[in-house]
C-alpha cells in the first residue's frame, strides 16, 4: 500500500541543482510524481515541492536523508497530506462552440472554475484544487472535446508553524562547529 | 581591541594579496594555496592553459604523468589514504573526463578525499557538440559529493577554496571542477581566502552529551559488547581512542576491510576481519553479542549479509558522522553523530574498566576451528601449489607488518586483507566500496608518493594488473619505488569461484591467457622475478623487497583455489562456511 508523501527541499539557488536533487530519486528508481519549483520566502532560497508515491516511511526518510547531504541542499522535510495545505493548478482548453452549445455556466459553477480567456475558436478555464477536482471538472469537459489540458505539480504550504528561516539560523550554527 | 587590529592587518594582507593574473595561474596559485606539492593528471587541448602555468610552477607543485585518466584518479587516491591530504587530480575535457569517472566513484563509497579538474570547451561552445565536449558535471553528479563548472575567471578562488573544504571536510569524498577554457584565458584580480564553512553544510554535527551517556550506560552493563571498526577512525585519526576504548572496557574489536590497520594485528582484543570472506568468530559472534557499538562503519551489505538476519538480539549503537547512514541498514538503538574522535574523547570517562573474558574465549575458540579448517592449510601448506595465504604470510615474516599493502580487487584482495600484518594504520589501501578492478597499481604508485619513508607493495590479481598496466610508465618515467605483487592464478579467480560454488564449474569468460609479465616489466626497464617453486618464494620475496627500487614479482599459485570462509550471497552472518 503506496502512500502519497510531499517532500519540500531547500537549496542554494544554482544551474544543475535540481539534477543533483532528481539524482537522489532516480537512484532508487522513485518515480516523481509531480514537481514544483520555485522561491521561498528566505532571499537566495529555493524551493522544491516533490510528490512520490512510496510504500514505507522509512525510505521516504533514507531519501530524505540523502538529499539533505546534498553540500547545497539546506533543509528538507516530508509529510503525509494531512500535515499539509496544498493545491494544483490545471488550465482546460476546449472549442468554444461546443461550450456555447452546452451548459457551461453549469460546469463552471459546479466545479468553482474561472474563465480565463474566450477567443473565438476555443475558451480556456482555470481550476485550482486537489488532483480529485481538477480531475473531475476535466470529465466533466471531456463530452465537449478538450484540445489541450495541462495541470502544475503540487505546491504546498507546511502546517507545522516554525519559520524556514529559524531552522536555517540552526544550520548556520551547526555548520560553524 | 585586538580583533580589531587583527581586521585590519587581515585587510591590509588582503589588499596586498591582490594580484592581476590568468584563471590558469588563478588555478594553481589556489592549489599551492590549499598545500598541495603533487598531483597526477594527463594534458589535453581544453585544460593547456592550466598546463602552462604548471610548466612555470614545477619547483612548487610536481605533476605526474599518467598513462591513461582513471590511473590519476587511483594514483590520487593512493595518494590521499596514505597521507591523510586530499588528492589532486586533473584531465582534459570530454574523454579525459569521462576516463575520471571510475575512480571519482570510487573515492564517492570509500569516502576519498579528491579534488578532480576538467577542462571544458570555452562557454560560448556549451552545448553545441563541440570537439570534446562532454557535460562532465551531469555525468558526474551521481559519484561526487560536489561539484562546479566555472566559466568565469573571477569564480576560481572562492571555488576552488570550497571544493578542498568540501572534498576534506565531514565524511571526505571527490569534488569535480570542470573549468571552461575561456575562463582559463580571463583575467582576474587573484586573491585567496581559504573556505571554513558552508552555512548548508554541516560538516561535524555537535556531540550530543545524552546520546554519549546513554551510550556509555549500554556499553558499561553489556555482558558481551562487541566493537565494528571502519574507515571513520583512520579519516577522524581516532585510532588511538579506539584503542583506548577497546582496552578501557575489554571489548573484542573487528574490522572492515576499510578499517583495516586502525588497530594493529596482533593487539589481543583485535579479533579479525568482518564480512563475507571475513574471519569466523566476528561474523557468528556478530549474533550473539548483547551490544554492538559500530564507529565509522556503515554496515555494507558486504560486512552484514543478508540483513534479516543480521544482529537481531543486538542493541546497536552507531557512531558516525553522517546522519544519512543512520538506521540506513541496520536499526539503531542509539546513535551518537559527529566527528568519532570527539565523540570517542567524549565517551571516554564515562566508560568503566572492565573485561569480558569468557566472551573474548568465545572469538579465540572460533579462531581455533577457522585455523584448523582454513587458515593452517592457506598460510602453511606443505605441499601441492602455491597459495596466496602463504605469499602474504611470507611477506608479513618479512616486512615485520610495517608495509603499506595496497591490494586490488578479488581473491588476492580478500587473501591480502585478511592475512597481511599491520602495525601502523593508514597502511591498508583498497577499493573497499567499489571493488575496482584496476585500482591497485596506481593507487601504489600514489601511496608511495604520499608516504615517501613506507615500504609500498602492491598485491595484484593478473586480472586487474591487466586493466590499469599502462601505468607502469609512471613507474618508469618517474622511478618511484612500487613493490609489485602478482598472484597469477592465470583466472579471474574471485568470478571463477562464484561459478564452481554456485554455477555448476561453468567457466564462463574467466580463464586467461596471459601475457609474459617478466617481459613487459622489461620493456618498462622494471626488475622482475617468476616463482613457481615454494622453496624459491622467501628468497624472491625478500628480493623483492631489498632491491633499490620497483620491482615486479610474480608468483604462480594454485589455478583452482577459493577463498574461504565465506558467507555465501543472501545468508546471514552465522551462516558462514568454512568449507
Amino acid at each position: 500500500m503506496k502512500t502519497t508523501y510531499t517532500i519540500s527541499i531547500f537549496t542554494d539557488d544554482r544551474v544543475g541543482m535540481l539534477h543533483r536533487v532528481t539524482s537522489c530519486f532516480t537512484r532508487r528508481k522513485v518515480n516523481i510524481e509531480s514537481l514544483t519549483t520555485s522561491v521561498s520566502e528566505v532571499e537566495g532560497i529555493h524551493r522544491y515541492t516533490i510528490l512520490v508515491e512510496m510504500e514505507l516511511e522509512s525510505e521516504v526518510k533514507k531519501l530524505a536523508n540523502a538529499l539533505e547531504k546534498q553540500v547545497e541542499v539546506h533543509k528538507v522535510f516530508y509529510h503525509t497530506e494531512d500535515d499539509i495545505v496544498y493545491q494544483e493548478i490545471a488550465l482546460y482548453k476546449v472549442p468554444t462552440e461546443a461550450i456555447v452549445q452546452g451548459d457551461a455556466e453549469h460546469i463552471m459553477r459546479a466545479h468553482h472554475a474561472r474563465i480565463l480567456t474566450v477567443e473565438p475558436t476555443f475558451t480556456v478555464f482555470e481550476k485550482t484544487g486537489h488532483r480529485a477536482e481538477t480531475q473531475a471538472l476535466f470529465e466533466a469537459l471531456e463530452p465537449y472535446g478538450i484540445l489541450e489540458f495541462v495541470r502544475s505539480g503540487r505546491v504546498a504550504i507546511m502546517k507545522p508553524t516554525r519559520r524556514l528561516s529559524e531552522y536555517m539560523e540552526e544550520l548556520a550554527l551547526a555548520a560553524a562547529n | 581591541m585586538d580583533t580589531l587590529i587583527e581586521a585590519a592587518q587581515q585587510t591590509q594582507q588582503t589588499v596586498q594579496k591582490k594580484t592581476r593574473m590568468s584563471g590558469a595561474e588563478a588555478m594553481v596559485r589556489c592549489l599551492i594555496e590549499e598545500g598541495v606539492d603533487l598531483m597526477f593528471g594527463y594534458p589535453g587541448g581544453a585544460i593547456m592553459p592550466v598546463y602552462d602555468e604548471l610548466y612555470k610552477f614545477q619547483n612548487q607543485l610536481e605533476h605526474i604523468l599518467v598513462r591513461h585518466e582513471e590511473g590519476a584518479t587511483h594514483a590520487a587516491q593512493g595518494y590521499a589514504r596514505a597521507s591523510g591530504k586530499v588528492g589532486v587530480c586533473i584531465a582534459t575535457s570530454g574523454p579525459g573526463a569521462t576516463n575520471l569517472v571510475t575512480g571519482i566513484a570510487d573515492a564517492m563509497i570509500d569516502s576519498t578525499p579528491m579534488v578532480c579538474i576538467t577542462g571544458q570547451v570555452p562557454k560560448h561552445l556549451l552545448g553545441t557538440d563541440a570537439f570534446q565536449e562532454v557535460d562532465v558535471i551531469s555525468v558526474t553528479i551521481p559519484v561526487t559529493k560536489w561539484s562546479y563548472q566555472i566559466t568565469e575567471a573571477s569564480e576560481i578562488p572562492s571555488v576552488m577554496a570550497k571544493a578542498f573544504y568540501v572534498a576534506r571536510s565531514g565524511r571526505p569524498g571527490p569534488v569535480v571542477i570542470d573549468i571552461t577554457k575561456n575562463a582559463q584565458f580571463e583575467e582576474l584580480d587573484f586573491e585567496y581566502e581559504k573556505c571554513h564553512k558552508i552555512s548548508s553544510y554541516v560538516a561535524r554535527p555537535a556531540i550530543e552529551m545524552e546520546q554519549v551517556e546513554a551510550a556509555a550506560d549500554l556499553i558499561n552493563s553489556a555482558k558481551r559488547p562487541y566493537i565494528l571498526f571502519g574507515q571513520g577512525v583512520i579519516l577522524a585519526e581516532a585510532e588511538a581512542e579506539l584503542k583506548e576504548l577497546v582496552e578501557k572496557a575489554g571489548i573484542p574489536a573487528a574490522w572492515t576491510i576499510m578499517g583495516l590497520s586502525a588497530m594493529p594485528t596482533n593487539h589481543p582484543l583485535n579479533v579479525g576481519m568482518l564480512g563475507m570472506h571475513g574471519n569466523y568468530g566476528p561474523n557468528v559472534m556478530t549474533n550473539e553479542c548483547d551490544v554492538l557499538i559500530a564507529i565509522g562503519m556503515r554496515f555494507d551489505d558486504r560486512v552484514t549479509g543478508n540483513l534479516a538476519k543480521y544482529a537481531k538480539q543486538a542493541k546497536v549503537i552507531h557512531f558516525e558522522i553522517d546522519p544519512s547512514e543512520i538506521d540506513k541498514n541496520v536499526p539503531t538503538e542509539l546513535a551518537v553523530l559527529g566527528d568519532c574522535k570527539e565523540a570517542l574523547q567524549a565517551i571516554l570517562p564515562l566508560i568503566k574498566e572492565n573485561s569480558h573474558v569468557e566472551w573474548l574465549n568465545r572469538f579465540r575458540e572460533c579462531d581455533k576451528e577457522e585455523y584448523e579448517k582454513v587458515i593452517k592449510g592457506e598460510t602453511n601448506p606443505r605441499d601441492g601449489e602455491l597459495r596466496m595465504g602463504e605469499v602474504i604470510r611470507e611477506l608479513n615474516d618479512l616486512t615485520d607488518g610495517d608495509a603499506i599493502v595496497v591490494t586490488d580487487v578479488g581473491q588476492h584482495q580478500m587473501i591480502a586483507c585478511r592475512y597481511a600484518h599491520f602495525n601502523k594504520t593508514r597502511s591498508n589501501i583498497t577499493s573497499g566500496g567499489l571493488g575496482t578492478m584496476g585500482f591497485c597499481l596506481p593507487a601504489a604508485i600514489g601511496a608511495k608518493m604520499g608516504a615517501p619513508d613506507r615500504t609500498v607493495v602492491a598485491v595484484i590479481g593478473d586480472g586487474g594488473f591487466q586493466m590499469t598496466i599502462e601505468e607502469l610508465g609512471v613507474i618508469l618515467q618517474s622511478g618511484v619505488n612500487v613493490k609489485i605483487l602478482i598472484l597469477n592464478n592465470s583466472f579471474l579467480g574471485m568470478v571463477r569461484q562464484w561459478q564452481q560454488l554456485f554455477f555448476d564449474k561453468r567457466y564462463a569468460s574467466t580463464e586467461m591467457v596471459n601475457p609474459d609479465f617478466q617481459l613487459i616489466a622489461q620493456a618498462y626497464s622494471i626488475a622482475c622475478k617468476r616463482v613457481e617453486e615454494r622453496s624459491d618464494l622467501a628468497a624472491s620475496l625478500k628480493e623483492m623487497l631489498e632491491h633499490d627500487g620497483s620491482f615486479l614479482l610474480e608468483v604462480v599459485v594454485g589455478k583452482e583455489n577459493n577463498v574461504f570462509p565465506m558467507v555465501p550471497s543472501g545468508a546471514g552472518v552465522a551462516e558462514i562456511r568454512l568449507e
